[in-house]
């Protein structure tokens, strides 16, 4: 590589189109070759296993004996397949479990940091933390504090009078244990997005607000949350993501078969059992074109919510 | 006065109860990873240190290869950041910088690449892996990542802010080539972001799961998420021992952080809201 130090290049970003209109292609060839690694790998390791994929899905294959063509076959088993159904239910409700009540923490915590003065890099670090630990660590801790004979949850619960719970064991304890651990993950991340985007709103915007009398509630929800919609945008697109992605929490919290009623079972998961627990290649590749179309619908529907209201003021 | 000053108390006392949710997790590890597990399992719980860390971490050495598995951890994690800070600053220098046929075609591409979730590759990529012998091995881990769309997107909005043309055209006045003028003038005036890219990529490797569970199918040669989900299988009932491997795999990541932390949460928070 060190070769073409010597050599004289290089078109910058000045020069004009006639110029390069003169030049043969191989010329750029550093280029090209600067760029080649991302290409190169994702041809190989991304868009080959992608098309795949997609021809996998209309196959039945085990790994082992030869792929046969099976048509829509895949696909109608998926949508008669009520672990499909439950998996896509789990996902969709652990989603908005999760997510809403860490978006509005989230929100309200940014509020409070936007006005304190002091310690405000403490509390930045801090609240960050949670967002760069080992999820499998994080996911055992909040297993053990659900457990129901010795966790902390219930040791809580006894000292308050109230029966224990059997969170680990039954479908809505499962839910609940699982969301918490991905609030507690999520919440600091989020504010301090929140934060940022708070910090750019202009500060005369507020002061005019002042003059014109509005209280503290008003000028929150006429000017802030209006200012902020982008970035609530954003958080709501990664949230959504991220959330129908989920797999390590309750892979490691409840096993692979998703616990009791199957309530831990989110649709990666299921994705992952199908592929390499039974080796049934053809419907894992079912399965992750539906979870590709799932991203992409729930995509759609976040940016529509948040882009509508956006064009109607 | 006194109006404002409650409310300030008020303000901090409720960021403090915040701070304290955050980091309970994280002290309560430190507790039971401290004690023994009938301690733990007492009613109602020790909440103290005790002194039993020492025992905890040769019980968990003996039960799974914690240091080859933290080894092989970070094999994959440094040697996986090293190559994305050069490859995606190189590309994203490439197309920040300079005109070539074919660029706005390319980033387009790069950009759509972001899109695709990683379920749709795994099953054939598995198979591509059996192919070329990696399965098992820390290359399957490691190659696949090497370069990513993220990275050369984030570093290129670096460039194209942060690196005037002119500069570029002393450098190459100089006698830089393209490579030199990379090396020597774009490299140096990166280091902000190649910090975020750096301790992002390391982290998001450290942490991978799914992929490695998947692809590292000799169960003494995996990564340390793999190792301590196995630990906590095959020996969950007994929690301090557990915990103290669940303690033991966060604190290089911890410490990383430590180091990088406000560099990494400017990055972080700045490209969502510029973008």
């Amino acid at each position: 590589m060190t070769g073409l130090t010597t050599v004289r290049t290089a078109p910058l970003t000045g020069s004009s189109t006639g110029q390069r209109r003169g030049r043969n292609v191989w010329s750029y060839w550093r280029f090209y070759l600067a760029l080649s690694p991302f290409y190169v790998l994702f041809a190989v390791f991304g868009l080959y296993p992608m098309l795949s994929t997609i021809l996998l899905a209309f196959q039945r294959w085990d790994g082992l004996s030869a792929r046969r063509f099976t048509g829509l076959d895949n696909f109608a088993f998926l949508v008669k397949d009520p672990t499909f159904w439950t998996a896509l239910e789990n996902t969709v409700v652990l989603f908005l479990m999760s997510t809403v009540p860490t978006l509005v923490l989230a929100l309200l915590l940014a509020v409070m940091l936007q006005s304190a003065v002091r310690f405000t890099n403490v509390y930045r670090i801090a609240y960050f933390i949670p967002n760069v630990t080992s999820l499998v660590a994080m996911a055992i801790f909040f297993s053990s504090i659900f457990s129901t004979n010795f966790g902390l949850v219930n040791a809580a619960l006894r000292s308050l009078g109230i029966p224990q719970q059997d969170w680990l064991g039954q479908p809505w304890g499962i839910k609940i244990a699982i969301s918490t651990m991905i609030v507690w993950q999520w919440v600091g991340y989020n504010t301090l997005i929140y934060l940022a985007g708070l910090q750019a709103i202009p500060k005369d915007q507020y002061e005019a607000a002042k003059v014109d009398g509005a209280g503290a509630v008003r000028t929150f929800f006429s000017i802030t949350l209006p200012q902020l919609r982008p970035v609530v945008l954003f958080t709501v697109i990664m949230s959504t993501i991220g959330g129908l992605q989920t797999f390590t929490e309750p892979q490691v919290m409840v096993g692979n078969s998703g616990g009791t009623g199957q309530s831990g079972m989110t649709v990666v998961l299921f994705f992952y059992r199908a592929a390499f627990l039974d080796n049934d290649y053809g419907y894992a590749a079912a399965i992750a074109l539906s979870i590709f179309a799932l991203v992409l619908l729930f995509t759609a529907i976040n940016w529509r919510i948040f882009r509508g209201r956006g064009e109607d003021r | 006065m006194t109006r404002y000053r409650l409310r300030g108390v008020a303000l901090h006392a409720a960021l403090v109860l915040a701070l304290l949710v955050f980091m309970f997790p994280f002290v309560w590890t430190i507790v039971m990873a401290s004690n023994t597990t009938a301690d733990i399992y007492r009613f109602p719980p020790k909440f103290s240190f005790g002194g039993h860390f020492g025992d905890n971490v040769r019980q968990v050495l003996e039960n799974v290869a914690f240091f080859q598995s933290m080894a092989n951890t970070a094999v994959v994690a440094i040697s996986t950041t090293l190559l994305v800070l050069f490859f995606d600053s190189l590309a994203a220098f490439t197309f920040a910088k300079f005109r070539f046929p074919g660029r706005n075609a390319l980033f387009v591409i790069l950009l759509a690449t972001m899109l695709l979730p990683a379920q749709l590759a795994a099953v054939p990529q598995f198979q591509t892996m059996a192919i070329l012998g990696w399965v098992g091995s820390l290359k399957a881990l490691i190659i696949p990542g090497a370069a990513n769309a993220f990275g050369i997107f984030w570093m290129r909005q670096y460039f194209k802010n942060s690196i005037h043309d002119e500069l570029i055209e002393a450098a190459t006045l100089d006698g830089c080539g393209f490579f030199g003028t990379y090396w020597h003038v774009a490299l140096p005036s990166a280091r902000p972001a190649l910090a975020f890219l750096g301790i992002f990529t390391f982290v998001g490797s450290w942490n991978d799961y799914m992929w490695p569970l998947i692809v590292l199918t000799n169960p003494d040669h995996v990564t340390l998420q793999v190792a301590l989900s196995t630990l906590n299988r095959s020996h969950g009932v007994d929690y301090s021992m557990v915990m103290t491997g669940a303690l033991l795999a966060m604190i290089p990541l911890v410490i990383v952080f430590a180091i990088f932390a406000r560099q990494f949460i400017k990055g972080a928070t700045e490209g969502a809201v510029r973008g």
